[in-house]
């Protein structure tokens, strides 16, 4: 028996289960954002704008989901600064000290990369804000934001593993397959608020199913190496849990998406939002397996 | 710092009377579950069931009985916090609630931490918990308040068969091995002590003598620090997230090629038709 099943488990639930998903898209959303804003063309720049506030709300709705978690919650801050000496609180080893900084640091990005695209959008008119769209400014805070992006999207895997839990302690994997389903759902989030907000789909849309599809082979083959990794504690899974996590988010969050990106013919018109609404509940039902199957040890 | 301090318990003196578990409760003024009515665990004479956040000293019984009963034996041993020289919970808390004191044992100071949780999936023997009453994670202080005062821990106080014993841990090292030599002269040649050297987390302030494998009595055989899969994931994860920004990359300039070639071919065709 793994030695994992001699310890407690912490009773992170909905609250962190909704975080994982929900900070997965807002990092991921500030990556896709700040590609589109560095390397796409003009007509990119409506999803490169709506991926910045897309961030910023999802920091927000991060923030307070862990902060209502905590079982002090009033106590959040001092994640962040030393309760009894009012210096900075921060500890590079552990995930959860470094991850308090990075919603934070990403919510500041969001923020001012929104007040840029506000901006652009005409509804700001502050001149100091123009800066904040093109130019050497720019360039930095969308190089350091994607940076950002991606820790914020990936090191909740990384957090589970850096316990000792059943499951979560027995494999490497869950960063990289936390990462990947992150940039995956917040491409498919921006494909479906884009539709929503846009009408058609555009070229841009195309390009974001293209990337969700690369984010979705990289998914399923971290998932595979999840389970080979995890020997003989993947008996966990030889479950409920398991069934869902082959049928939920192998087949119908992984497969069935990337086929329709491959065949758009196959549902016509709606392939593109389907196959968009089954990674992000695909995405949603990874981490309610990861964690529960393991509370329930 | 003063000399580490720490608790050397000897399973095989046990009577499994549990004045530790109400010394500790009364000492720290931990409330009953439930109001006090408790259901039995229908576990032989543990009715304790787990260390959590308002039990801090749990003695286990582990029936070793054939099916007939005829003869067989309990093992008991009285579990707490093992104060661990590498604590995992002290490494990965984030408010840094958890630290180490001049004793060298592990305290959360209840004032700072603010109930993350974090130090309850790190801990390899499942000790902590969140105390109801205070909203933070609690467990065993090894009484700091009762060592600064200079005495002992209420627990090793009240054992009638000094089966938990408080010293310093050279000191406790020492008597642990001349058990452990004692009792294989007497025949049982299974004893062994648990946490006594630096090998478990580098040595654990409270440790034990054992007559059975660690499992039999619910405890890990290799507890690891949380930490040794940092440097792994996180390498893995930055892996990741290069391939990804190298793929979105790439695809990004193929699509901006595309819309400049498509744009091309418009203009051309505009340029054909008007002629």
């Amino acid at each position: 028996m793994s030695d994992t099943f001699f310890t407690a488990p912490p009773e992170w639930r909905w609250l962190v289960i909704g975080y994982f998903f929900v900070g997965g898209i807002a990092g991921g959303s500030y990556v896709i954002a700040a590609l589109l804003d560095l390397f796409g063309a003009p007509r990119d720049r409506p999803l490169a704008r709506l991926g910045y506030y897309a961030a910023l709300i999802g920091a927000v709705v991060s923030a307070i989901l862990l902060t209502v978690d905590l079982t002090r919650p009033l106590r959040f801050w001092h994640m962040l600064i030393q309760s009894e000496s009012g210096w900075p609180m921060f500890k590079w080893w552990s995930p959860i000290s470094v991850g308090s900084w990075g919603i934070t640091l990403l919510g500041l990005f969001a923020f001012v990369s929104s007040l840029g695209a506000v901006t652009e959008e005409g509804w700001l008119h502050w001149a100091p804000a123009g800066k904040l769209r093109r130019g050497g400014l720019s360039t930095a805070v969308a190089v350091i934001g994607m940076v950002v992006g991606f820790f914020v999207a990936g090191y909740t895997g990384v957090l589970l593993s850096v316990t000792n839990r059943p499951i979560w302690a027995d494999t490497n994997w869950l960063g990289l397959a936390f990462l990947s389903s992150g940039i995956s759902t917040a491409a498919a989030a921006l494909i479906l608020l884009g539709l929503a907000r846009g009408g058609a789909a555009t070229a841009t849309t195309h390009w974001l199913a293209r990337l969700d599809s690369g984010a979705l082979v990289l998914e399923l083959l971290a998932l595979i190496a999840v389970v080979i990794s995890l020997g003989v504690v993947a008996s966990v899974w030889w479950s409920a849990w398991g069934a869902l996590l082959v049928v939920g988010v192998g087949l119908l969050g992984i497969l069935v998406p990337l086929a329709l990106h491959i065949r758009p013919r196959l549902l016509g018109h709606v392939s593109v939002p389907v196959a968009a609404a089954l990674v992000l509940v695909g995405g949603l039902l990874l981490r309610v397996i990861v964690v529960l199957s393991s509370e329930g040890v | 710092m003063a000399e580490p301090m720490g608790f050397y318990t000897d399973t095989t003196v046990c009577i499994g009377c549990k004045a530790c578990e109400v010394a500790c409760k009364e000492w720290n003024q931990l409330p009953a579950e439930n109001g006090g009515i408790r259901e039995l665990s229908g576990e032989s004479y543990d009715n304790t069931r787990r260390l959590d956040g308002i039990h801090w000293r749990h003695v286990k019984f582990v029936e070793q009985f054939p099916e007939d009963r005829s003869a067989g034996r309990w093992l008991m041993m009285s579990d707490v916090c093992k104060h661990c020289v590498k604590a995992g919970c002290l490494e990965v808390c984030p408010t840094n609630a958890i630290i180490r004191t001049e004793f060298d044992t592990v305290v959360i100071q209840s004032d700072v931490c603010n109930g993350c949780r974090d130090c309850i999936a790190a801990c390899p023997f499942g000790v902590i918990d969140i105390n109801p009453a205070s909203g933070t994670a609690q467990k065993c202080t090894l009484c700091y308040d009762r060592l600064q005062a200079g005495m002992e821990p209420a627990c090793s106080k009240a054992c009638p068969t000094d089966s938990i014993q408080f010293g310093t841990i050279r000191e406790l090292r020492q008597r642990a091995e001349q058990r452990v030599q004692q009792l294989h002269a007497q025949g049982e040649a299974r004893a062994y002590l648990y946490g006594a050297d630096e090998g478990m987390l580098g040595g654990l302030n409270s440790f034990y003598l054992l007559i059975d494998k660690s499992e039999v009595y619910g405890l890990p055989t290799n507890p690891q620090l949380p930490t040794r899969q940092l440097f792994p994931s996180s390498i893995l994860s930055t892996l990741g997230a290069l391939v990804l920004g190298l793929f979105g990359f790439v695809s990004l300039r193929k699509h901006r090629m595309e819309e400049i070639a498509a744009k091309r071919r418009e203009d051309a065709g505009e340029g054909m038709g008007e002629r």
